[in-house]
């Protein structure tokens, strides 16, 4: 960002000093995740960087980590990843249609009472996941689903919903509803016409508040916690486990992956808001 | 001229009015149907279940329901002195009862929460009244032990009559109803609950007041640099957006641990001695730091879409009619940016009021929030019925929010990513 040749000196002092705040807190909101990547490649057993890793000294460095996570006998890391990604999709798919359906009714100009049901809808992305957790843990502990995946999905919906009714009605507000009745008018019926006309539109939005949904199941620890028993064990229950008792490098490596994977979602989820965009004639 | 000439008919000779009414009913069912399968859903698996919880934090039929002979021979004792002798032989019949269904464990923890030391008693007329003879039951029991014989001990257990109490909200407050009825304050000493809600808020306003003031400057930085460099830097915003809460707890865990890369530095500008390094985790600065950087996202966002909105023109309007920079920030720009504001503070407020995980685990016990305190009744204590009430008192405070928010914002204007 370039200032004007004319622009005085004070104004031109403030313009850096602003421009290194900025650098100071992107830096703060980076940084930290930076320094996961070399500690887990550590070949010690300690948390902090060796002398030797300091010299770049390729014996500090080793995979051990990763092969104990993989391999490990006591890490349970196999078991909390697998479950991990079946509640999640479960999740996942259950918000997205649950959800979707739910945006299409509320973005129709006939919805009754549209403020108190957005209202409702979005309340378990307010409501503290403490109380979510305490409460959903109640109705399944009377519905018998604790300490069962089948519980968790729904847990795990409940969370997620609103993620994907926010998105997709987010994308239905661009949508141009005559293309839906020039569909009708050609004589096409409302199910063919949603899957071949609407669907197409909104899919970008429908993917991110998938995400969205995915995400907030895979990450999610306050309400597994409650709801989970020793075979529910998902990963962010063994890392919350890890970090409250020792912090091992294993986790760490963990961690890593957790990363990788929050990047591909990171690039999935940019590209689709630039396609809706575009779809939506928004251009910048 | 009446109306009927006037109306307007469809081809099926039905008035126009009439018709357009049906077509529009029907189409509101139709777009009630559609929202119809998951706003059960929710009611089903989240509202009623909160309603479940309000229901266990005023539900106190347990005693009423162990006791029920004692409690309807107590109706006529005034609780002054002891009581006569039917109540003790009421009481003597419920508490045989309760031993043959093995629950008598669970009376004497109940009536401990009502008044200590019943725990004891109650263990020792389970032994003694094996031999009890027949008759005369008031001189075998108060025979038991002296605290039998305490009129205090027998209102106690009178207290405990009402199916449903407010005796959880109270607590949750640090206050209980005395003897004699009155709402007074628990011992200076054993104050624990407003601590925590003061803490709460404390931390709450202080994150939030922080990630203010480091997410408005970057948010103007995002929406005024072009396209090209903003969309590079808004990564920076979103990667930990969309990263793992306990990945970033972690990464602040080895931070600020005191052999870590923050000390370390401190260490080597010369700000602190290697011997004397600062306790940064297990304290309120942990949960401060962690707190704030993991919810600045949640400010950048909302900021970022309101200032994105503002034409640079207005400022280069502000300043061509004689204000200085600063003056055309503040009188123009700022202004403008007010709905951003209070989205971003509210969201991140409510967010931080209900905090769990980071505090937990870098909190340590003076950085620690209501919500654990309730994860505590939860899982450890199993009060479930306190930690009911505690759960609702907070509810109840983001609610308010939640209901600002939906005045101020709408929360169809949530924006996401």
């Amino acid at each position: 960002m370039a200032l004007p040749k004319y622009t005085e000196t004070h104004y031109r002092i403030w313009h850096y000093i602003y421009l290194t705040i900025c650098a100071a807190v992107f830096f703060f909101l980076i940084a930290p995740l930076f320094v996961i990547f070399p500690l887990s490649f550590n070949a010690e057993e300690f948390l902090v960087f060796s002398d030797g890793m300091k010299r770049l000294d390729p014996d500090a460095f080793s995979l051990r980590w990763y092969q104990d996570m993989i391999y490990g006998t006591k890490n349970p890391w196999g078991l909390a990843a697998k479950n991990s990604f079946i509640i999640a999709i479960f999740a996942t798919i259950g918000s997205v249609l649950l959800g979707t359906v739910a945006a299409l009714g509320l973005s129709s100009r006939h919805m009754p009472y549209k403020g108190l049901i957005m209202a409702v809808l979005i309340s378990p992305m307010i409501v503290p996941l403490i109380i979510s957790g305490v409460a959903i843990f109640f109705f399944m502990a009377k519905a018998g689903l604790a300490a069962t995946h089948t519980g968790i999905v729904l847990a795990h919906i409940v969370l997620g919903t609103p993620f994907v009714v926010i998105t997709v009605t987010a994308t239905l507000s661009g949508f141009d509803h005559s293309v839906t009745r020039a569909a009708a008018s050609l004589g096409s019926n409302p199910v063919n016409t949603f899957m071949k006309i609407t669907l197409p539109l909104i899919l970008p939005g429908v993917i991110s508040g998938g995400l969205f949904a995915f995400v907030t199941s895979f990450d999610e620890v306050v309400v597994v916690l409650f709801l989970a028993g020793l075979e529910n064990t998902t990963i962010p229950i063994q890392m919350w486990t890890g970090l409250r008792e020792q912090l091992s490098p294993t986790i760490l490596a963990v961690a890593t992956c957790l990363i990788v994977l929050s990047t591909l979602i990171l690039v999935t989820a940019e590209l689709l808001r630039r396609r809706s965009e575009r779809l939506r004639g928004i251009n910048q | 001229m009446s109306s009927e000439n006037k109306q307007i008919l469809t081809t099926d000779g039905i008035p126009l009015e009439v018709s357009l009414k049906k077509a529009e009913k029907k189409n509101k069912v139709k777009a009630f149907l559609l929202v119809a399968p998951l706003l059960l859903f929710i009611i089903i698996t989240y509202v009623f279940p909160i309603g479940d919880m309000l229901m266990r934090s005023v539900d106190d039929k347990m005693v009423t329901e162990m006791l029920p002979k004692t409690y309807k021979s107590m109706e006529t004792w005034d609780g002054k002195e002891l009581p006569p002798e039917e109540v003790f032989e009421a009481f003597y019949f419920d508490f045989q009862r309760l031993i043959e269904e093995e629950r008598e464990g669970k009376l004497s923890t109940q009536l401990n929460y009502t008044k200590n030391g019943f725990k004891s008693i109650i263990k020792k007329l389970r032994r003694k009244s094996k031999s009890f003879e027949e008759g005369n039951y008031k001189e075998q029991i108060m025979a038991v032990h002296k605290r039998w014989a305490d009129v205090e001990y027998w209102r106690a257990i009178k207290r405990r009559a009402p199916a449903y109490t407010y005796q959880k909200y109270l607590k949750g407050m640090d206050m209980y109803e005395n003897e004699k009825g009155e709402i007074v304050n628990v011992a200076e000493d054993r104050r624990v609950h407003r601590i925590l809600w003061l803490r709460t808020l404390e931390i709450a306003f202080f994150v939030t007041v922080f990630c203010f003031l480091m997410a408005y400057p970057i948010a103007h930085l995002l929406a005024t640099l072009p396209m090209k460099y903003s969309n590079l830097l808004m990564i920076c915003v979103l990667l930990p957006f969309w990263t793992s809460l306990l990945v970033r707890t972690a990464s602040w865990m080895i931070l600020l641990q005191q052999q870590g890369i923050v000390n370390d530095f401190f260490v080597m500008i010369g700000l602190v001695s290697d011997d004397n390094r600062i306790e940064m985790m297990f304290n309120k600065t942990g949960s401060y730091v962690a707190m704030t950087q993991i919810l600045l996202p949640f400010m950048v966002l909302p900021l970022y879409s309101v200032m994105k909105t503002i034409s640079p023109s207005l400022m280069r309007a502000g300043k061509s009619l004689g204000g200085t920079p600063f003056i055309a920030f503040w009188k123009v720009y700022f202004p403008l940016t007010i709905p951003g504001i209070g989205a971003g503070c509210l969201l991140v407020f409510i967010l931080a009021i209900g905090y769990y995980i980071t505090p937990a685990l870098v909190g340590g016990a003076s950085g620690t929030l209501i919500s654990n305190q309730i994860a505590f009744h939860m899982k450890s204590t199993l009060d479930w019925s306190f930690a009911s009430a505690m759960g609702l008192m907070l509810l109840s405070g983001v609610l308010v929010i939640y209901w600002l928010y939906n005045k101020l914002v709408g929360i169809d204007n949530i924006k996401l990513g």
